[in-house]
């Protein structure tokens, strides 16, 4: 044990011995946090939509003065005048409006003979986020257009209540499981990844190995060093994280306790991983290269960006034995749903087996000489 | 076997020791054995095998074949026995430079289980013995090139070893720290009653430093004994060492046919090292046949056999060709070039 903690003590000292380490293993994690926290999940405001009217009757007067005032309120977009269609149609394509609105002829009195009144709405689909914004907008105006404005006594049409169990959840909070994922993993690669390696190649290990320090030893002593950094990541990220997204997460003992559960388990199961990944490799540059690739393999599948759902099989696959899943699914039932324990029990379960598995296998590839 | 003179007791037995890399043999059935007191050298170019040697011996690699008995210890049988008597300075300086000098010595300590009752005065120990005491807070990187090795000497020496193993322990410094380190190393054999075995490339080391000395080439022992015996092998009790103004294809002959000259070796154009029984008798010939030809000597100097001429004698080139290596990759012609 005294062998196993000098080995814990010296990578310490050394952890935090390097502060400009310590601050890019924060910090990165951090600013993707709050820069992509506010470049998605935003709403679309000031798009600009060409309306071109053929009718110039009441119903469209009507129409503009919906637009005029989604315009002063929500200002999700603001109208521009057009006289003709194909001019309109062009701008849109050349990308000088965002999208164009066409009132036909005769609409108002389509309207008022409900015969078949239509509008017609010009996108640029190449930007999947802005038509989709825009189609909803102008989808639930018409919508309140065509609502009578006295309901019917019975309701003859089916009605969708929806109940949403939590209060909303805007982009940031949403990115903030992954972001203390990433900084623990992020930490791992460093600390138990590159410094591993360039350890090796210095010849630090080669003093180890002269000395009676056993196997198991030297690489419970690595790994659970690897393992503390990794935790001491992130609880400040967690901390730092929590309040910046604005999440009072951290201030309720019980959510604190599955927190560092998960950070721990998850703190495990990343440094097993990177060790019986890097056991058998003396190349220092062989991590540079891995890990920018490793990081997005394992990222994107774990559900943390887009649902694992809408993955196809084979990469639905990757996200079973992916333990950024579990510790994504593991953050966002404390950090946005309150599960409690009982939410997080098999991501706990899920992480712990992986790295001590990992451990384990690890362990008989390493080898205790040259 | 060769074994050292003396009644002193064996620390380390190396006996037909082979270590293969594939088809490549590094180590070809080495033998020798050390004495408990003594420090014993592995002369020998860059490549020759001693690095491979010394870290068999330190259980760092398998033997391939034959055996290596360290303080009684089989390293291949019981390696943990062997690492807990021994103390092993690595080639490359490994000490962590973000951590202090003490911190440094403090983790081989613990590493090496010393009592915790132990620790802080074995590392003051040590400190003092290798002139460090203090710097024992500063942080190793701010030290230099000398203190670092003498650092890792003392590193290798806290936990009290038997038997020190040094590979290339003066590598990279400059002349005054090596001396100091010499001074050093002899003063702790002297003091801590140790048993070292080190390798090195400098003759003037080995020749200062050890009490025997065996040269290996090409993965192969190929002359052990003490440096005076070594020299003494070697026919001729002086180099005499001329330079003439020009070069001519009939020197090497001439000077070959000298009375009581035992080998001729061309250094560059016009320069001979020249192994003679009778450095006086050959340095007056030498004189004379330049007169008589109408050549000019530019230099001429008698010294004694050096571990140089041993190497020379027993591998047939010198250590320093070694070190200097032509290219191995030479860039094609040009095109239409002309040769």
């Amino acid at each position: 044990m005294n062998r196993m903690s000098a080995i814990i003590e010296r990578e310490m000292r050394k952890f935090f011995r390097s502060p400009t380490l310590m601050i890019m293993s924060l910090m990165m994690p951090l600013l993707q946090l709050v820069i992509m926290g506010n470049a998605f999940g935003g709403k679309i405001v000031g798009a600009r939509v060409a309306v071109v009217d053929y009718d110039h009757g009441p119903e469209a007067v009507k129409l503009r003065e919906s637009f005029d005032a989604i315009a002063a309120n929500i200002k999700t977009f603001k109208t521009i005048e057009y006289k003709d269609e194909l001019q309109a149609r062009e701008d849109v394509r050349t990308g000088r409006i965002d999208a164009a609105i066409i009132i036909p002829a005769q609409y108002s009195r389509r309207v008022y003979s409900q015969d078949k009144p239509q509008l017609g709405l010009v996108v640029d689909n190449s930007d999947q986020f802005m038509s989709g914004s825009l189609e909803a907008e102008m989808q639930s105006l018409v919508t309140a257009l065509t609502t009578p404005v006295i309901q019917p006594r019975l309701a003859n049409s089916i009605a969708l209540e929806i109940v949403e169990l939590y209060p909303y959840v805007n982009y940031m909070k949403f990115l903030l499981p992954l972001t203390v994922s990433l900084a623990m993993y992020i930490s791992v690669m460093i600390g138990g990844g590159m410094l591993y390696i360039d350890d090796k190649a210095r010849g630090v290990h080669e003093g180890y190995l002269v000395t009676p320090i056993t196997k198991f030893e030297l690489v419970f002593g690595m790994n659970i060093a690897g393992s503390m950094k990794a935790v001491l990541a992130g609880i400040c990220l967690t901390v730092i994280g929590s309040l910046t997204a604005g999440l009072g997460v951290i201030f309720h003992p019980m959510a604190l306790a599955e927190l560092f559960c998960l950070i721990v388990a998850a703190s495990i199961a990343f440094n097993g991983m990177m060790f019986l990944m890097m056991v058998r490799v003396d190349d220092p540059l062989v991590p540079r290269a891995m890990f920018g690739v490793l990081n997005t393999l394992l990222l994107y599948p774990s559900g943390g960006m887009y649902p694992i759902a809408a993955f196809p099989r084979w990469l639905q696959a990757i996200s079973v034995v992916d333990p950024f899943t579990y510790c994504v699914h593991g953050f966002k039932a404390v950090f946005l749903k309150d599960g409690g324990f009982a939410a997080i029990q098999y991501d706990l379960l899920f992480l712990f087996v992986f790295g001590i598995g990992t451990l384990l296998i690890a362990t008989p590839l390493f080898k205790r000489t040259l | 076997m060769e074994k050292p003179a003396g009644n002193a007791p064996d620390a380390i037995v190396v006996d037909h020791a082979v270590k293969r890399y594939g088809a490549f043999e590094a180590v070809k059935d080495v033998s020798f054995s050390v004495a408990e007191g003594e420090i014993f050298g592995l002369l020998g170019p860059n490549g020759a095998g001693k690095s491979t040697l010394i870290r068999m011996m330190t259980t760092l690699i398998p033997l391939t074949g034959g055996k290596a008995i360290v303080a009684g210890h089989d390293v291949a049988k019981e390696p943990d026995a062997v690492r807990r008597v021994i103390g092993v300075i690595p080639q490359a300086l490994t000490s962590d430079p973000d951590l202090t000098v003490g911190e440094n010595l403090s983790i081989y300590a613990k590493l090496y289980s010393v009592p915790r009752a132990e620790r802080a005065k074995n590392i003051a120990e040590v400190l003092e013995a290798v002139d460090l005491t203090k710097w024992r807070d500063a942080q190793t990187k701010t030290l230099s090139g000398g203190m670092r090795r003498r650092l890792e000497i003392a590193r290798g020496l806290v936990h009290n070893p038997h038997i020190f193993f040094l590979d290339e322990p003066t590598t990279g410094l400059d002349p005054v720290s090596r001396i100091a380190v010499w001074e050093m190393l002899d003063n702790l054999r002297r003091t801590r009653h140790l048993t070292m075995l080190l390798t090195t490339h400098y003759m003037e080391e080995a020749d200062k430093l050890c009490d025997r000395i065996a040269i290996v080439d090409h993965g192969k022992l190929v002359a052990l004994g003490t440096p005076i015996e070594l020299k003494h092998s070697v026919p001729g009790a002086n180099v005499v060492e001329v330079h003439f103004d020009r070069e001519t294809p009939e020197w090497q002959k001439r000077l070959e046919g000298m009375e009581g000259v035992t080998s001729v070796q061309a250094e560059s154009a016009g320069f001979y090292r020249v192994l003679t029984s009778s450095g006086s008798k050959t340095t007056m010939q030498l004189v004379e046949l330049a007169a008589s030809l109408g050549e000019t000597l530019t230099s001429l100097s008698v010294q004694n056999t050096t571990l140089d001429d041993v190497f020379v004698h027993y591998t047939g080139r010198q250590l320093r060709d070694e070190q200097v290596k032509p290219p191995v990759f030479m860039l094609p012609p040009r095109p239409g070039a002309q040769p």
